[in-house]
């Protein structure tokens, strides 16, 4: 019951208002859907019952595809993160205006409902179905209200991820006929029996539609230009949750499907991600624009999850569970700062932005704890997750672990040489006159420090949330 | 047999309402009654009461196969005299006898749905090509139509010698047009067929190949489906070009599927290789050639080769999930494809920088433009998405040949491209997009359309359950 809720409410919510004409009551109402959705999501975590936390209704017999949704632990943490994030996005660009608002919020709840329903499909088609309808509305919402080049670089990104899930689709294809029942539920897929040779080959058709999709070095590509050129609030929903798609693929369908594949290509995947971390963190150090700057690093972020994955240790996967919430969070709360800089002074530019923190001390405040949980430190919430992260890749391979390492330091340099530039330093003429952001940017700003801080002393929750996926994956 | 009869009658009656009936405007309201008609003889048919019994010697077979088929193809039909038979009668004098021709393409169809001898396939092909050749002249002033036109017949008919080649061949090498008795022949001689037999194949293979658009065979179709009045491509794209798969469906299962043999060896060639390069050849042509077409027309006519590559899995894999999947495709294609031509007759420019921003100036129009083209690029929860998912899993169920899939949607990116560029044109991009004057009518049964192209897309049971046989 609960995850169907968790998919229909923002469906038949964003399907209306695609009717609101009026922009602050299209606002209003899909502020108040994604509360509500949290409200759901917020029972989930605290409801234990199988009957309420899955759904099994007959959807195409013929095909063998069912509609069966379930949650464990891992889908309730990431639908709790999905469900946070849209209030806190919409909360905290509340005063932009956009033109046509009611499609506008019309299409990012229905980028929710199929978030959510990726989340919770415990079948291949419907979990394809929704990977799709999450792609769609993306794909709406940057080209009608992006940057200037935001034609060209949505596109690329479409067509990027949309080979992608058309190789997932063949590679589930294969798997269903190669299934006892011939049919797409996941525990079918689980017990299918496949030769080495089959898993190594369709192993890389589930593979690269979900590194597409974190990305992953060499596949990233399309990344910098769309978080760029995508407005900021679609930008936080991408890289705050629909990344996060990826790595729950991995997780969810790689690991346990094709064992052997995994074992036989766990090194050339570190090392990609690990390229991707360096490589990614050294052009984030030489970016002048805001947006570039948080791009590149979530690169680097995201491509420690996918190593930590690949190096099959219990304590790395629970780092990931842990960071993948704490990411989502990070990234937003760097997101909305940027959005607040950008809508004020209208540049994302470091060299034309400095000494904001005389005008703007609120704002300097909340971004250096954003700042400092982006780079781990402790008591922050990312550094429990990069701890354990870190501790799995160590066991793995000492010399991975040592080189990722490096990136942490570069991090430092990037983040902390771009609060340097934006907010002290001298006032440039753009800056003169600025005020401190808004009351309801601090607002939220705020809550996103409170999760941090709490998240960093006392991750435990977390943990014990995640604790029965983690071991049912490496069970397999 | 009723569809047939049916078709034939009512192509009469519209010919004989050219002269009895003034009122020009009331004759797509008859050809739509005719049609509808035309569906209940079809599904009383189907439910096993005929209104005509007419001994056919066997030449014709009527299986639920075909006549599912014949039922799609009236429907098609239907929504297609329904959206845009107003503007037919823009051409020429004499506008109730495209309605005439119509009705008896239809009759050509249901003879190439239930055809069991090869004299009837050549017979049926006559019927659908030759009321094409007048359709696609009818706009006698314009030069390009009537090049068209001659274009069509002279290639229609070159085709149609190498398929009557073709048919004395297999006669020459068996002693019988009847299907099963050519069946028996491969079966009797074992592995090995004879040199008459394999050449005669060859010749229909070839001959079947033009009429359905694939690669190498193609040159006809931009040409054609350019030159003749839009709505008239409509209707050559959409119902007959799935006919044409029928047709070629059903010889295909003769030789390969029922004889029980191993495909690879039967005729001393590889026929499945040979399927494989047409597809490859066609999704290769259609796909990178639409690219780079700067009218929308003429890139949807290299689409619909495009498409043909996908619907040619049909006739490689060749198993029960093609024959489904050939029946979701003809639904998915036809009526996405009726749709989009429907939007483009009432748009006064047809390169893509006319339809610059029409979703400002129609946002209705462009809506529905936007489901069709989704579905022809087969994204989920579109009609077309099933309609790809069947041939897909039709081949990936053979066991081999993965990389054909794998190629094939390299090739559904691809056209994602081109479909994705009018999207942009509508949404993303200003200008002034002109267009006929629309009425609420033409609106409303663009969102009927759409709707139920959703519908398939999200519940094809609905359809699927009325497929199974």
């Amino acid at each position: 019951m609960i995850p169907v809720l968790l998919i229909v409410i923002p469906l038949i919510t964003g399907l209306a208002t695609f009717f609101v004409n009026n922009g602050r009551g299209a606002k209003m109402w899909s502020l108040l859907a994604s509360i509500i959705t949290l409200a759901v999501a917020a029972v989930a975590l605290f409801t234990d019952s199988a009957e309420q936390l899955t759904c099994d209704a007959a959807w195409l017999p013929a095909l063998g595809a069912k509609f069966s949704l379930s949650m464990d632990g891992m889908s309730k943490m990431l639908c709790l993160l999905t469900a946070v994030a849209f209030p806190l996005v919409f909360g905290a660009t509340y005063k932009n205006t956009y033109n046509k608002p009611g499609s506008f919020y019309a299409l990012m709840l229905l980028m929710q409902a199929g978030l959510m329903g990726v989340f919770v499909s415990s079948d291949a088609l419907l979990f394809y179905f929704f990977w799709e309808l999450a792609l769609i509305p993306a794909y709406f919402l940057c080209s009608t209200w992006g940057g200037e080049k935001r034609i060209q670089v949505t596109f690329k990104f479409f067509i990027y991820t949309f080979v992608g899930s058309l190789l997932l689709l063949v590679g589930i294809l294969y798997i269903h006929f190669k299934t006892p029942d011939a049919s797409f539920a996941l525990q079918s897929f689980y017990h299918v029996k496949l030769t080495a040779a089959q898993q190594y080959f369709v192993f890389w058709l589930f593979f690269i539609a979900f590194a597409i999709k974190m990305p992953i070095f060499p596949f990233h590509t399309w990344q910098p230009d769309t978080y760029e050129q995508s407005p900021t609030a679609v930008t936080m929903i991408l890289s705050g949750v629909m990344v996060k798609m990826g790595l729950y693929g991995v997780i969810r369908w790689v690991l346990p499907i094709f064992p052997a594949a995994v074992l036989k290509f766990d090194q050339l995947i570190i090392v990609l991600s690990v390229i991707g971390m360096l490589y990614a963190s050294l052009i984030a150090i030489r970016q002048d624009d805001i947006k570039r700057l948080i791009a590149y690093s979530s690169i680097a972020h995201i491509g420690l999850m996918c190593a930590a994955i690949f190096s099959s240790q219990q304590i790395g996967m629970q780092g990931v569970m842990i960071q993948m919430f704490n990411h989502g969070i990070n990234v937003i709360g760097l997101w909305i700062v940027a959005d607040a800089i950008e809508q004020q002074l209208g540049t994302r530019k470091f060299s034309e932005l400095g000494g904001l923190a005389q005008r703007a001390p609120g704002l300097a405040t909340l971004l250096v704890v954003m700042i400092l949980a982006n780079i781990a430190l402790p008591l922050t919430n990312a550094f429990t997750g990069e701890f354990l992260m870190f501790n799995g890749l160590f066991r793995y391979s000492i010399w991975m672990a040592f080189i990722a390492g490096i990136s942490i330091i570069l991090a430092a340099v990037y983040s902390l040489n771009m609060v340097q530039k934006i907010f002290y330093g001298r006032t440039m003429p753009a800056t003169e006159y600025a005020n401190d952001a808004s009351s309801n940017i601090k607002f939220v700003l705020a809550l996103l420090v409170i999760v941090i801080l709490v998240l960093g002393v006392y991750p435990q929750p977390v943990i014990n949330l995640t604790q029965d996926s983690v071991q049912a994956v490496l069970a397999k | 047999m009723n569809a047939i009869i049916v078709s034939a009658v009512w192509g009469v009656i519209m010919m004989f309402c050219s002269f009895l009936v003034k009122n020009r405007g009331s004759y797509r309201h008859i050809a739509a009654f005719g049609l509808l008609t035309l569906l209940v003889a079809n599904i009383l048919n189907v439910k096993g009461i005929l209104l005509f019994d007419i001994d056919d010697h066997n030449m014709l077979h009527f299986s639920n196969f075909g006549l599912y088929f014949n039922s799609i193809a009236i429907f098609s039909t239907l929504v297609y005299v329904l959206l845009t038979g107003k503007e037919m009668e823009k051409y020429g004098k004499y506008a109730a006898e495209y309605f005439t021709l119509i009705f008896f393409v239809l009759c050509g169809v249901s003879v190439l749905s239930a055809y069991n001898n090869m004299l009837m396939l050549f017979i049926g092909i006559e019927i659908l090509s030759i009321p094409l050749y007048i359709l696609t002249g009818s706009d006698k002033k314009n030069l390009k139509s009537n090049e068209a036109a001659l274009k069509y017949f002279l290639m229609g008919a070159f085709s149609t010698g190498l398929m009557l080649m073709g048919i004395a061949l297999m006669y020459g090498g068996t002693g019988s047009f009847q299907l099963e008795i050519v069946r028996a022949a491969g079966k009797a001689n074992g592995t090995v067929l004879s040199f008459l037999e394999v050449t005669g194949l060859l010749f229909l293979f070839v001959s079947m190949a033009f009429k359905v658009s694939a690669a190498p065979f193609h040159f006809w179709t931009p040409d054609v489906y350019d030159g003749a009045p839009t709505v008239f491509t409509s209707f050559m794209a959409t119902v007959v070009k799935a006919a044409g798969f029928i047709a070629f469906i059903k010889l295909c299962e003769v030789r390969m599927v029922e004889t029980g043999l191993d495909i690879d060896k039967t005729f001393g060639v590889n026929w499945q290789l040979l399927f494989a390069i047409l597809i490859i050849a066609t999704l290769l042509v259609g796909n990178i050639t639409a690219v780079f077409q700067q009218s929308v027309k003429r890139m949807l006519a290299y689409s619909s080769i495009a498409q043909a590559g996908f619907m040619l899995f049909a006739l490689f894999s060749l198993n029960d999930l093609a024959k489904e999947g050939i029946l979701v495709y003809s639904v998915a294609y036809s009526l996405a494809t009726i749709g989009i031509f429907a939007v483009l007759v009432k748009m006064k420019d047809f390169t893509f920088e006319g339809f610059n921003g029409l979703a400002k100036k129609q946002p209705v129009l462009a809506a529905a433009c936007t489901i069709f083209l989704l579905s022809l690029a087969g994204i989920p929860l579109t009609a077309g998405f099933f309609a790809k998912y069947y041939m897909l899993a039709s081949v990936i169920k053979t066991g081999s040949y993965t990389w054909l899939v794998i190629i094939a949607v390299l090739f559904a990116a691809v056209s994602v491209y081109y479909y994705f560029r009018v999207i942009q044109a509508m949404y993303f991009k200003d200008g002034e997009a002109s267009t006929e004057e629309i009425t609420p009518s033409f609106k409303t049964g663009l969102v009927l359309l759409s709707a139920l192209i959703i519908l398939v897309g999200v519940m094809p049971s609905l359809v699927l359950n009325y497929f199974y046989f």
